[in-house]
């Protein structure tokens, strides 16, 4: 019992940061009806990022979020520009396309610069815990998951108190009718395309913290978030956070029940059922939407 | 057809037939059968991709089980390696069938983006079941199939080519007759608009549940025999995300939607891809180079080698008939400049040729 107890405190304190970086992806979509499939690479990139600083200046990656997430949120407005606004008609299937290629291309470029061998982001914290009610938690994750709420409440404050969190909203409902009360709709996507990356950046620094990775580790990471935004349904930012949720404590049970090999299983066994029962995902709106 | 075309594909039969008498070394025929390899991949993935518009990323799941239902019947039937495993290559189409009755079922109640990442889900669960399954599959450390020994040298590679050729000219085949059949054209109907396909009359549901299948038997055949050619297979080799990618590069980069737009884009690109994997393979570079064919493709050319060239040739012939005055201006050359251009359907990444 205590032991399925950590698992569901463990899979909340993961969960957060999964959540994070499913609502970056989510984001990316809602407004501009894009699946990013490179979100998976830049979450990569932005822990090798923090790698390299850690490695050269012996800067925390904490701390080296600093300076990442504003170096993310440019690369993702500049990859928005010169890769996703080109794409005029049917964007829906080149604009997937697009990232995949990006996802390949930050892969090799990774797997030149650091090799392919694993690694890992080094600190005290990763080790050193402390008991709580009988259980031993290492302090990344309560760190991880402080970082992450921070940063996922700091989003929606962007997107429900200010003007131009309105303005994102407004045209994650309906592009042309956003553009036709004067919304600059291509500022916006690119604004949301470059915060969606800069949530990649934070989520890779607890991602490569509690994993070792490597360049191809992408794969992996894209394809759990994605099962994530289909399960909270594609465009809903509540949807990906509780979806995150669902997932993680899930695979976390799994894990402790039944055997970790098979955790990660969990997480399409959940998508097939909320296909069967739900196709449009959690929060997600009927066909109306095309989805 | 014209006599060019007839005179053009003897061309292409006979150079296919011949090549390994003329070129038997292993090098090049190993290029060639990877090369067939992706011309019926990219093929078999345009039935459903191209014409209905569907877009799988996740037909490597076909591939990889293609790959171990008949690495496993080799296995446990005991059949003696040779030409007789082959038979076995239908067999392996027919499990993949089934296999694709239940994913299109499931992932067939999406569309557009969610069902790209649907079908890129199933890839990775059955990566999974390919190494989780120890005890069916050997897991991580890979399934090890008999091959025939009495093929040696030059010859080994040979009766594998002839066996990717055979699918690779079934693909095309069954791809030519779906576009000029009327479920063809109800494939192209629901690409097009699928809520005024289903109005008019058109089984949606039945058709692109059909086309799916069509086209993973196609794979799930292609991955039997390339199974057979390694003859050792790994979860992550065949489950393979840029198996499944590729396909769809070179179908995108010959022509979605053409009968011949993804035989000419893997002819092109899969011998480079080799090329320069060879080459930067340790550095990985090879997927930096891919990336920028990639993007380069989806950027500047979205809708494809073979539909450009005919709207190129059309014009060019257009101009021929009309004479070089027409380019000096007035006001009939601004109707038939109308004229030249394409129609405003045929402009977008998706038209048929």
């Amino acid at each position: 019992m205590t032991l399925i107890l950590e698992a569901v405190v463990l899979g909340v304190l993961t969960g957060g940061v999964y959540a994070l970086m499913a609502s970056g992806l989510t984001l990316i979509f809602g407004v501009m009806r894009i699946i990013n499939v490179g979100h998976g690479a830049l979450v990569v990139l932005g822990a090798y990022l923090s790698f390299a600083l850690l490695r050269s200046f012996h800067m925390d990656p904490f701390l080296s979020l600093l300076l990442t997430m504003p170096a993310m949120f440019l690369l993702g407005v500049v990859l928005q520009f010169v890769f996703i606004r080109p794409l005029k008609t049917d964007r829906e299937a080149l604009s997937v396309l697009v990232t995949y290629a990006l996802a390949l291309g930050i892969e090799g470029a990774l797997g030149y610069v650091f090799t392919a061998n694993f690694v890992e982001l080094r600190a005290w914290y990763e080790t050193a815990s402390f008991g709580i009610f009988g259980f031993h938690i290492t302090w990344v994750y309560v760190f991880g998951f402080v970082l992450c709420l921070a940063i996922l409440g700091a989003l929606f404050l962007v997107l429900y108190r200010t003007a131009f969190g309105g303005a994102i909203r407004a045209t994650m409902l309906n592009r042309t009718a956003a553009q036709l009360i004067g919304i600059d709709v291509d500022r916006v996507a690119a604004v949301a395309f470059g915060m969606g990356v800069a949530t990649a950046a934070a989520g890779g620094v607890v991602f490569g913290i509690t994993n070792a990775f490597n360049p191809g580790s992408h794969y992996d990471l894209i394809s759990r978030l994605l099962t994530i935004i289909v399960l909270g349904g594609l465009g809903s930012l509540r949807g990906a956070v509780i979806a995150a949720l669902i997932m993680l404590v899930t695979e976390d049970i799994t894990q402790v029940l039944i055997s970790p090999v098979w955790a990660n299983f969990v997480f399409f066994v959940i998508l097939v059922a909320i296909l069967i029962v739900r196709p449009q995902g959690l929060y997600g709106l009927r066909v109306r939407e095309r989805i | 057809m014209s006599a060019l075309k007839v005179i053009g594909l003897v061309l292409v039969a006979l150079v296919a037939l011949l090549l390994p008498v003329y070129a038997p070394d292993p090098a090049t025929t190993n290029k060639a059968v990877l090369t067939l390899m992706f011309v019926g991949l990219a093929t078999a993935w345009n039935i459903m991709g191209g014409y209905t518009g569907y877009i799988s990323l996740g037909h490597a799941a076909f591939f990889g089980f293609g790959a171990y239902s008949f690495g496993l019947m080799v296995i446990h039937l005991n059949v003696t390696p040779g030409y007789a495993p082959f038979l076995l290559v239908p067999v392996a189409g027919l499990l993949t069938a089934s296999l694709a009755v239940g994913i299109g079922w499931i992932a067939l109640r999406t569309r557009a983006a969610t069902f790209v990442i649907v079908t890129i889900a199933f890839m990775f669960m059955l990566q999974l079941l390919g190494e989780n399954l120890v005890t069916i599959t050997g897991g991580g450390a890979g399934l090890s199939l008999p091959y025939a020994h009495e093929w040696g040298g030059d010859f080994f590679n040979i009766p594998y080519y002839y066996a990717m050729l055979a699918l690779a000219v079934l693909a095309v085949v069954v791809s030519w007759w779906i576009r000029r059949s009327k479920f063809g054209l109800g494939l192209l109907a629901i690409r097009d608009d699928e809520d005024k396909a289903l109005a008019v009359g058109v089984p949606t549901r039945g058709f692109k549940l059909t086309a799916y299948v069509i086209s993973a038997v196609l794979v799930g055949m292609i991955g039997a025999v390339y199974g057979y050619y390694v003859t050792y297979l790994y979860p992550q080799f065949v489950f393979d995300p840029l198996v499944g990618i590729s396909m769809v590069l070179m179908a995108f980069l010959g022509g979605l939607g053409t009968l011949s737009g993804p035989v000419i884009g893997a002819v092109l690109l899969e011998p480079a891809q080799l090329e320069f994997a060879y080459r930067f393979g340790a550095s990985r570079l090879y997927l930096v180079f891919y990336a920028a064919v990639f993007l380069i493709v989806i950027l500047l050319l979205p809708r494809g080698i073979v539909p450009s060239v005919a709207d190129l040739l059309r014009s060019l012939r257009h101009r021929r008939l009309i004479g070089p005055s027409a380019t000096a201006g007035g006001l009939g050359t601004v109707t038939r400049a109308s004229g030249d251009e394409p129609p405003a359907a045929a402009q977008q990444g998706l038209a048929a040729p």
